[in-house]
């Protein structure tokens, strides 16, 4: 019989090398995953990609569940264990397809937030469990001893899921706002977080010569704790690079485990995801200007601003109200919009979407810019536009667009602050001095709407778009101005 | 397998996972992290042999209990890029 046999062969105990064919089925899987990836070059062939992946995860789990079926002593088929185990992926799908369908897209950075964690979760208990049972993983002799190198890499796969969980979890909290979004700036912490550093490479390190538990669930507890001591100090509007870095780690996580196992589609994956948020990390830094090690030691924003802050309130500014931005953009040739988290924070999505419309059928020409660290996550704004049903063909990258400021006739800002800021560019002693910014000053009309004049945004600034001549300040919420201004048009347009 | 053929696959995959990464455009970066996301919660495949081995119970619990939250993962994250994915239109002309 076919399946037992395959069983048989699996039973002989020793990794996922056994069959060659599951080798080779890991292997479509690994390659499907890299299609699946490939696919997000363009919208057009996203959601072909997207099946790909999904094809992959399926020929991945039923070749385990084939080659790795629960067996009873005398070899037969664990009816038993496969419910169980069925039952599990049951609960965890309804939880999972739940959760997908009701989040809102504002809320989407919480949600991969989430979900890096229970990457990180599961590869500390994978790792936990190949450890307390590791003849049935393949990397034990007959003894129990485990082999060197599986220690190894048991070690960096448990370290690294605890720092992928408790770091996932800190940056949830955080993005949910059941945490404040300001550094916690603990004394000492570079020394804490140097010494933990050390310990657990150190533990790693030893437990090569030593199996003992002691050291395994060390190492365990240790990388939860820096897991949170590292996320605790980073603010807000840095979450961009957290919630890459977390992606990140969670690919290694499972390439690590994949090491263990031997499994060529957890090690190709991990490989994948693992440079996919290191990449993602590196673009965000680089939106920004900073190093990744500054963002990774924390702490900016927290003390910026008090010493330049007097002469803050007393430059003229010019209010304007929904009707003045009505009547402004619709005598214009070409808006440009400027989304921020700001227009995420309102909802305000929807009601820009009414606004471009109007403005649209008055023969204005509408165009989105968006800068790469707009938002909380990679691509935050284009997804909240893309669900408000804005063509992603009128939604422009940073570099596409910045040329085209000089030619538009009103710049539309609505909820971003920093990446609109002309210091980055003139001002050496600026913080935010170098990160690449919209040119929204070079627009003949800026429109500008802010909650109020009070407030920087958060790299503690001062903007100087909003003093000058051209600038219209629209003081209020993001998304009652956009309802405002689309009732303003509708009326004039007859 | 030994160590140095899959530590040949691994580096090779990072090379790969370079270039297609970069070829991703950036409107999809938050579908990127949600697709790996799910990807990563191939470490269903350690989960599930840890729940159909023999011989111990704890360490078949903590199988089970990573099958779960790797199906979570799974399912939710195909599912909400899905979601987003669908939701990426061109202008209609």
């Amino acid at each position: 019989m076919e399946f037992q046999s395959i069983l048989s062969a699996a039973s002989g105990g020793h990794g996922l090398a056994v069959n060659p064919w599951a080798s080779v089925a890991y292997l479509v899987a690994g390659v499907l995953f890299i299609l699946a990836l490939r696919g997000l070059s363009s919208p057009a062939t996203a959601q072909a990609g997207n099946r790909f992946g999904m094809a992959g995860m399926l020929i991945a789990v039923v070749t385990t569940l084939l080659t790795h079926a629960p067996a009873t002593v005398d070899g037969a088929l664990d009816t038993i264990g496969l419910v169980e185990i069925l039952v599990a992926i049951g609960i965890g799908a309804v939880i999972g397809i739940v959760m997908a369908r009701r989040i809102a897209m504002t809320a989407m950075p919480q949600l991969v937030a989430a979900f890096h964690s229970l990457v990180g979760l599961a590869a500390v208990a994978v790792a936990a469990a190949a450890y307390l049972n590791p003849q049935a993983f393949g990397i034990a002799d007959a003894a129990g001893e485990i082999f060197t190198v599986s220690r190894i890499e048991m070690g960096l796969g448990i370290a690294i899921g605890a720092i992928t969980f408790s770091g996932s979890v800190i940056a949830f909290l955080k993005l949910n706002g059941n945490m404040s979004g300001s550094p916690i700036m603990l004394p000492g912490r570079h020394i804490i977080n140097l010494g933990t550093l050390a310990a657990i490479i150190g533990l790693v390190a030893y437990f090569t010569f030593d199996q003992s538990p002691w050291v395994f669930w060390t190492v365990t507890g240790l990388s939860f704790a820096i897991g949170f001591l590292l996320i605790i100090p980073i603010g807000g509007a840095d979450m961009p690079v957290v919630v890459s870095m977390l992606n990140s780690y969670s690919g290694w996580a499972a390439a690590a485990m994949g090491f263990t196992l031997g499994n060529t589609a957890m090690i190709i994956t991990g490989a994948l995801v693992g440079s996919s948020g290191a990449i993602l990390s590196y673009i965000m830094c680089r939106a920004m200007n900073r190093s990744f090690i500054s963002v990774i030691a924390g702490g900016f924003g927290a003390d910026a601003g008090p010493s330049d802050g007097g002469s803050k309130e007393q430059r003229p500014w010019k209010p304007g109200s929904a009707e003045d931005a009505a009547f402004l953009m619709s005598q214009a040739d070409t808006v440009i919009i400027v989304p921020g988290y700001g227009m995420a924070v309102a909802q305000a999505q929807h009601a820009l979407r009414e606004m471009a419309d109007q403005l649209k059928k008055e023969g204005v020409t509408v165009k989105y810019a968006i800068h790469p660290v707009a938002g909380r996550m990679p691509g935050h704004m284009n997804v909240l536009l893309a669900e408000a049903n804005v063509p992603y063909d009128e939604v422009f990258e940073l570099e596409d667009i910045n040329g085209e400021f000089a030619q538009a006739d009103v710049a539309f800002v609505i909820g971003a602050n920093d990446v609109t800021n002309p210091s980055a560019k003139t001002d050496k002693t600026s913080p935010i001095y170098g990160m690449p910014v919209l040119d929204v000053e070079k627009a003949k009309t800026v429109l500008f709407v802010k909650r109020s004049m009070g407030g920087v945004g958060y790299a503690g600034v001062d903007n100087d778009v909003f003093y000058m001549d051209q600038t219209m300040m629209l003081l209020g919420d993001a998304k009652k101005m956009a309802d405002d201004i689309v009732k303003a048009l509708s009326g004039s347009g007859h | 397998m030994d160590f140095i053929a899959i530590f040949s696959i691994f580096v090779l995959a990072c090379f790969v996972g370079y270039f297609v990464v970069w070829s991703v455009t950036p409107a999809l970066h938050t579908p990127l992290m949600s697709v790996t996301n799910a990807i990563s919660s191939v470490i269903i495949v350690g989960a599930l042999i840890a729940s159909a081995a023999a011989g111990s119970a704890s360490s078949k619990w903590l199988g089970l209990a990573a099958v779960v939250m790797a199906s979570i993962n799974i399912f939710g994250g195909f599912a909400v890029t899905a979601r987003m994915l669908a939701m990426y239109k061109k202008k209609e002309r």
